[in-house]
């Protein structure tokens, strides 16, 4: 029997396994961690004292299962390059539904009374008044916008009803100095930052104050100052863009870190699979954001796919995964804060999943009714919203009540309509802007284009909204 | 790309290092066997100091070197740049400047190109490799619609004006369909692109560190099969040379010719059969950037001669041969005395033994000089 020389200079450790539940054969089976590698307590490792880190303390963990292979076959443990686990002689394919779904972590339940004391993050009062306001000003803004898309006023917008308490929970757990890359329901991680009123409307308008100069659609924000990288259409394009940054700002030793939202039907995109793999390989100061509310416009998530949501994904990634109540905002703040840890300080990853649902329309383009019950979405605005939930915590705590609230509502509305109304009365900007920023100084080509199209309009003028748009600069 | 690995120990022939010479001649004698052009080297004003020997892969190399040595951002990554490159145009800089600025990232364009424009985007100089140009198209996307709009869309708060993307292109011999493409036309109808293609080691250095120093996305076309048969006298200094601007390389009376890249060459024999063969004098350009292309010295010389060949290996149908020969015959249109004539790759994908019919070689070339000649 040839001898097994690895196992001879190391210490026997026990081996590590849990109770996995198997629902198909309605039977316990014994899984080693390592191999499966999907386990919720995957999810630090580290920390759970579950799966080595080094590579040292991984052999020792394998060859202590590996004791009675190695003594009866005389075979050391795998050694392909390619993975890290045991040989095992039974043929048993790991079932997707191995295990429970990933766990959904809440600090306080839908009255708003914190579960366990250990996990309130103990807010100020000013914080958490500041946070209701921001989450109901969007809210105000969203109401007031839809209703002027319905009138024409807008050509498009869509709302956050309903995901407010990922913004501003996540944000609120940010630096402000972090960078930012959303999807284009994030618009409360603006509002948390300070991002004007004029500046959203203007952006809806694409009036002649719009920092974007009228060239996107509405609701594609972006701000320097306010470290939000302006939004695109394609979806999941800035997932791999937000881990080019992070890898970035480590070079720069900036002490800073990249969020990335998007929504779990964009994390069928390949961009996705690339930004979660580049991220992990490359070791990057990134927190992963998941929206994930149930819908991609009329498309379900049983349509979307077939594992544990999004956050299951992590682990098979080597990035650090959590999956939080989106509709409560202590919880996404307390993991947001946790995550922006982990990546700052060891330059890793974060996954975070927030479950929610997506209570308004996609879109101003869109009649969700067609795809799902109002029931459904009445359940959800009653009884699971992430203001409500709020609301009460703060009547709980003293911080608010009935008169704050109405004067509140009436301050935002007003706030709101003042906003909207200096929008609407702006002109569009010069439609000379139309030919620059394509590059950093006009080309040839494009003077000649502009040349042109100047003589052209200057001839035809009567068939052009030349009004509407300031007079060249 | 799976086939990039696929076809990895084919092209090795041309590529690998020294270790293998044995291997390696028996591999260059085929690949000259079926070599399409005569490499017409370029030389440099004295002012420009001291020069070195250098192929193509080795100029590029020192452009590279030169971008890390001078910018402490730039950083350079892609599938296997680490060791030096499948090209061998990465060797010997991560030894130099480091893991963390020259890296290997996973295999997946979609994430490289992504996550090149991230990096410019955080304000690093970024040198992003694709290994073949035919692998660009899954980061078609983050390309077109991502790094060409980012400073519009964003009305110039954001740009990824730092970024650079290097990739191999072009017929090398035997490189099928999946290793021969020039996909410049693609990328030519995409606003704030610039995509520019060197014809030689000079040129390639002074380009890409043009490219790479420049403010807007740069997507830069290697012709990878002159990384070893391109060999001239580069200089050693640090220089950049414009983008936008078209070399007229040989100066002729009769007839212009227009190409990039290896093309280049193929024009240059062509005007010399031309002067013995049939006393034509030809005016050969290259056109160096497909985008913003320099309009006014193809114009001007059209202008002078009244025909005008665009030659490219890409397919004829929306190649960018189409666009220059629609300009022309709008700009130039009372100067013309034949109509412009494109000698291109055929509208079929790039065939493996079929690659010497397919290549719009001296040949053809010539054949459109008679026609238009005698038009």
């Amino acid at each position: 029997m040839a001898a097994c020389p690895v196992l001879a200079a190391t210490p026997a450790a026990p081996r590590r396994a849990l109770h996995l539940r198997d629902s198909v054969a309605g039977q316990q089976h014994r899984v080693n961690m390592a191999a499966v590698g999907i386990s919720r307590l995957a999810l630090r490792p580290a920390r759970l004292g579950l799966l080595p880190r080094t590579r040292q303390a991984a052999a020792g963990h394998r060859v202590a299962f590996t004791r009675a292979l190695c003594s009866s076959l005389g075979e050391e443990q795998p050694n392909f390059p390619g993975s890290r686990s045991t040989w095992t002689e039974k043929l048993d394919f790991v079932q997707p539904d191995l295990y429970d779904g990933i766990p959904v972590y809440r600090v306080m339940d839908r009255k708003g009374q914190i579960i366990d004391p250990a996990s309130d993050p103990n807010l100020s009062e000013e914080k958490v008044v500041k946070m209701y306001q921001r989450m109901t000003l969007l809210n105000t803004m969203d109401r007031i916008m839809y209703e002027s898309q319905r009138q024409g006023r807008i050509s498009f917008y869509m709302t956050n009803y309903g995901e407010e308490g990922t913004h501003i929970g996540s944000a609120a757990a940010l630096d402000d100095q972090d960078i930012v890359f959303g999807q284009y329901r994030e618009a409360g991680v603006l509002m948390w930052r300070g991002f004007p009123l004029d500046r959203f409307m203007n952006q809806c308008y694409g009036n002649e104050a719009d920092k974007g100069k009228g060239r996107q659609m509405p609701v594609h924000y972006g701000s320097i100052e306010h470290r939000f990288v302006t939004i695109s259409s394609p979806l999941a394009t800035q997932m791999p863009q937000a881990v080019g940054t992070a890898y970035a700002f480590k070079r720069a030793q900036n002490g800073l870190c990249v969020i990335c939202y998007f929504g779990e039907g964009t994390s069928s995109e390949g961009d996705a699979h690339a930004a979660f793999n580049f991220s992990a390989t490359l070791e990057c100061p990134v927190i992963f954001f998941c929206r994930n509310n149930g819908y991609a416009i009329s498309t379900p998530t049983s349509e979307q796919y077939r594992g544990d949501g999004v956050a299951a994904r992590g682990p098979a990634y080597g990035i650090a995964t959590i999956r939080v109540d989106g509709n409560d905002v202590f919880a996404v703040y307390n993991a947001t804060k946790a995550a922006r840890h982990i990546t700052v300080t060891e330059h890793r990853p974060v996954l975070i999943e927030a479950m929610t649902y997506r209570i308004g329309h996609h879109s101003t383009s869109d009649d969700s009714s067609a795809y799902r019950s109002v029931d459904e979405v009445r359940l959800w605005d009653s009884t699971q919203h992430p203001i409500a939930r709020l609301r009460a915590y703060m009547i709980n705590q003293g911080y608010w009540d009935e008169a704050k609230e109405k004067e509140w509502k009436d301050d935002c509305k007003k706030q709101v309509m003042q906003s909207f109304a200096r929008a609407e009365r702006r002109q569009k900007p010069s439609w000379k802007l139309m030919f620059t920023d394509v590059y950093d100084n006009m080309p040839e080509h494009l003077k000649e284009q502009y040349q042109y199209m100047k003589a052209h309009v200057a001839e035809y003028e009567d068939h052009y909204p030349v009004k509407n748009f300031a007079k060249e600069q | 790309m799976v086939g990039a690995l696929l076809h990895f120990s084919a092209l090795r022939r041309l590529v690998a290092p020294s270790a293998s010479r044995p291997l390696l001649q028996a591999g260059l004698q085929h690949a000259r066997q079926s070599s399409h052009f005569t490499y017409y080297p370029d030389t440099v004003p004295e002012s420009y100091g001291e020069t070195q020997r250098l192929n193509l892969f080795q100029s590029i190399n020192t452009a590279l070197d030169h971008a890390l040595a001078t910018d402490d951002t730039a950083v350079i990554f892609g599938e296997d740049v680490g060791f030096g490159g499948v090209f061998r145009c990465t060797i010997g800089l991560q030894d130099k400047f480091g893991k963390d600025r020259v890296f290997n990232t996973p295999l997946c364009e979609q994430g490289i190109a992504g996550f090149a424009i991230g990096s410019a985007v955080g304000g690093a100089t970024t040198i992003a490799e694709m290994q073949f140009a035919d692998y660009i198209f899954p980061a078609f996307d983050q390309i077109v619609n991502e790094a060409a709009k980012y400073r519009y869309r964003s009305g110039n708060l954001f740009n990824c004006g730092k970024l650079t993307i290097r990739a191999p292109c072009g017929a090398v011999g035997h490189g099928a369909l999946y290793h021969s493409q020039s996909p410049e036309a693609y990328f030519s109808h995409t606003p704030g692109l610039k995509v520019v293609i060197p014809r030689g080691p000079i040129k390639a250095k002074g380009l890409l560190l043009a490219c790479i120093r420049d403010d807007n996305p740069c997507i830069f076309l290697e012709p990878k099969v002159l990384y070893r048969s391109a060999v001239e006298m580069v200089p050693s200094q640090d220089y950049t040379l414009p983008l936008s601007s078209a070399d007229v390389l040989v100066e002729g009376e009769d007839i212009t010719l227009l190409a990039w890249g290896t093309q280049v060459h193929v024009l240059r024999e062509v005007a010399e059969l031309a002067r013995q063969q049939l006393n034509v004098s030809c005016e050969v350009i290259d056109l160096v950037t497909i985008l913003p292309w320099d309009q006014q010295t193809v114009f001007n010389s059209v202008k002078k001669t009244g025909r005008l060949i665009v030659a490219h290996e890409a397919p004829i149908t929306s190649g960018f041969g189409a666009e220059i020969a629609a300009a022309v015959q709008n700009e130039c249109f009372l100067h013309l005395e034949a109509p412009v004539e494109r000698v291109c790759g055929f509208d079929t994908p790039f065939p493996h033994v079929y690659e010497p019919f397919y290549l719009p070689d001296k040949w053809r070339c010539l054949s459109a000089v008679k026609k238009l000649m005698s038009y």
